[in-house]
């Protein structure tokens, strides 16, 4: 089933962008006509299809057009030429109101730097959509609050989002553009802003909830890696052109050109996987003015034998064992001092052939850390092993 | 040679006159009987009732500090004895101020949205806003007389650049990806300016606001050369006799009806940010 439909379509930016759009079809590249003209080409000449209920994603290094591309199906980016269809209804000729009445129904919008309104609390946001199609204010209240529950932020209604953390805000962009049940979610890099840890959260989270929803997912993205975990079907493009569509599986083993061939270089097996690859999220913290008791529990109830201690802004400070932690309750000790013990850190950029040494002989995970020596993610020896033995190494 | 525009501007203001006049009459009876109705409204109240509620203005839309310089600072125009023609300074304030801001806000309104109206109208406020201010009391003074009419009408004229340049402004700050998210959802071009746009200009609105009611207090003081009442006219009577007690008593009494009108109409921006 096809859902939507994109037939030769062109944009371009500027005056005379018709005289481009000739340009372009007589096979100037985009180049050749920005120095013909001075006019920007946007896209150029794209048609393919996206299935109904899968998840669509559009790659792209910036400039290769594909912002612009997602703006075009819903025509917050007027196309210059071409089609783009919605269960089979040309959207390109459609008057404003039926245009907006479209808008209102079929989709549903996430942002690069979440969008949100910063007068209006987490509720009035996810409200949003409801609230410009004038549905009266109880089934609004329900509609958002279910939203914001699948996005797990129940509890958070009443803030504001300058009190939310980046990847929660973006939940509340995802609950804004649910809220209003759409049948097809447009994502635009969604998730680019966000830490590493906290996407790949968000990325698993939006799987879970594509499993439960189905709906049409329009992701774009300038992460391969990204693309490849979440696409059912993936378009790479290139100045405004799809150079490649197919499944990651098709990508990966069967790279069209030269431009595909460089980017899934990187993720072959035989790339070299770096310490921010493989970094999970520490079980447990300590704060450096926690006591040896709260070490206990915390190590108790985590099932882990060692802690990490960090102070203001996730500044590593150290690790507490177990055995000393114990010793200090016995002791009647009653703050970390003298039980916080350095240990070796390694940097985000670092691959895991190195770290191996670190680790091999190790007990305890390995942190890892920024330049300003935040803690980002740890590393267990598991882990690097898995991966070492996946690598064929 | 001489290039007149001098007799230019002069043969258009005739033509105003001759054409239009009965229409500037209209205007300045509407005005000049508003204005009456407000003033008379506000000095029948006792000054201490006056008083007590400029206090809990202040307090509401700023803090207790501000309440607090109000009390005082109108006891002490009181009891220079300046408290009527303060009033009349104030009514005159709030009268033109109204007005800028009644015509001000929905021309900044619609100047964001229209180029060729903003292309058109910011050269105009250029002008407006650095013409020496006295120069409008002379056609003030032709289409509408002497008195308080010219003198607000002038006034409307000076104070309303800043009213409709940062409302303007405001508007246009609003970040692209948030008029993005109006149009995903649907948006009309309506509810884009209420939920979206209007929201998040507001601290520019009021700056603006703020702006005008200042400018406004300024021009009334020298309205008073054309015989608008208020302390203006108290100060124009200390120069005219070289009597520095008046006008230094009237210039303090401005004073503290400037920083009151400030501090209120700054603290109403600040609330909502």
């Amino acid at each position: 089933m096809k859902k939507l439909e994109l037939k030769n379509l062109y944009k371009v930016f500027g005056d005379d962008a018709d005289k481009g759009v000739r340009l372009l079809k007589e096979g100037y590249s985009k180049r050749e006509v920005l120095e013909k003209t001075g006019l920007t080409v946007g896209v150029n000449d794209v048609s393919f299809d996206i299935k109904e209920k899968e998840i669509f994603v559009i790659m792209g290094l910036s400039g290769s057009g594909k912002s612009t591309l997602l703006r075009c199906l819903n025509r917050l980016v007027e196309p210059t030429a071409g089609e783009v269809k919605i269960d089979g209804k040309d959207l390109t000729n459609l008057d404003k109101e039926s245009l907006r009445q479209i808008r209102r129904e079929k989709f549903g919008m996430v942002f690069q730097n979440f969008g949100l309104l910063p007068n209006r609390t987490i509720l009035e946001n996810a409200e949003f959509g409801l609230e410009i199609q004038n549905i009266p204010e109880s089934e609004r209240e329900r509609r958002s609050k279910k939203a914001l529950n699948q996005v797990g932020l129940e509890g958070w209604e009443d803030q504001y989002p300058d009190q939310l953390s980046g990847g929660m805000q973006q939940r509340v962009g995802l609950a804004r553009a649910l809220a209003v049940e759409p049948e097809v979610l447009l994502m635009d890099e969604p998730f680019s802003a966000l830490d590493p840890l906290i996407k790949k959260d968000m990325q698993d989270q939006l799987l879970e909830l594509y499993e439960e929803l189905d709906k049409t997912i329009v992701f774009i993205t300038h992460d391969l890696d990204e693309a490849l975990k979440l696409g059912d079907r993936i378009a790479i493009m290139k100045d405004g052109e799809v150079v490649q569509l197919g499944t990651p599986e098709e990508i990966l083993t069967n790279a069209q050109n030269d431009y595909v061939k460089e980017f899934v270089k990187d993720v072959n097996r035989s790339r070299i996987l770096v310490a921010d690859d493989i970094m999970v999220k520490p079980l447990a913290l300590l704060y450096s003015n926690d006591g040896p008791r709260t070490a206990m529990h915390k190590m108790k109830e985590n099932e882990i034998s060692s802690i990490f201690v960090v102070g203001e802004k996730r500044k590593l400070k150290g690790i507490v064992r177990v055995e000393d932690a114990l010793e200090a309750v016995n002791n009647g000790q009653n703050n970390l001092e003298g039980l916080i013990k350095e240990i070796p850190v390694a940097r985000p950029e670092k691959s895991i052939d190195k770290l191996f040494s670190n680790i091999a002989g190790s007990d305890i995970p390995l942190p890892v850390v920024d330049d300003n020596n935040k803690l980002l993610g740890i590393i267990v020896k598991s882990t690097v092993l898995a991966n070492l033995a996946e690598g064929g190494m | 040679m001489n290039l007149s525009i001098g007799l230019v501007v002069e043969s258009f203001i005739d033509f105003l006159l001759i054409n239009f006049g009965p229409l500037f009459a209209l205007i300045a009876q509407i005005v000049g009987g508003f204005m009456g109705g407000v003033e008379s409204l506000i000095l029948s109240l006792p000054p201490i009732v006056l008083i007590i509620v400029f206090a809990l203005v202040a307090y509401l839309l700023a803090d207790k500090k501000v309440a607090l310089f109000t009390i005082i600072g109108f006891l002490l125009i009181f009891s220079m004895g300046l408290w009527i023609v303060t009033m009349q300074t104030f009514v005159m304030v709030l009268v033109s101020a109204s007005i800028a801001l009644f015509l001000g806000i929905p021309i900044g309104i619609i100047m964001s949205g229209n180029k060729f109206l903003d292309d058109f109208l910011t050269p105009a406020l250029d002008f407006m806003q650095t013409m020496p201010p006295f120069v409008y009391l002379i056609p003030a003074v032709m289409f509408f007389g002497i008195g308080n009419v010219p003198g607000v009408m002038a006034t409307v004229v000076f104070s309303m650049p800043p009213a409709i340049r940062l409302t303007k402004l405001g508007l246009k700050q609003v970040p692209d990806e948030l008029e993005e998210v109006g149009t995903s959802f649907g948006s009309t071009p309506l509810q884009m300016l209420v939920k979206i746009k209007l929201p998040l200009a507001l601290p520019s609105i009021m700056a603006g606001i703020n702006q005008s009611i200042m400018l406004s207090l300024s021009m009334v003081v020298i309205a008073s050369m054309i015989g608008a009442n208020g302390l203006g006219e108290a100060v124009l009577t200390g120069i005219q006799r070289m009597q520095i007690g008046i006008g230094f008593e009237a210039g303090l009494a401005v004073v503290i009806l400037a920083i009151v009108l400030d501090r209120i109409t700054s603290g109403i921006g600040q609330s909502k940010a």
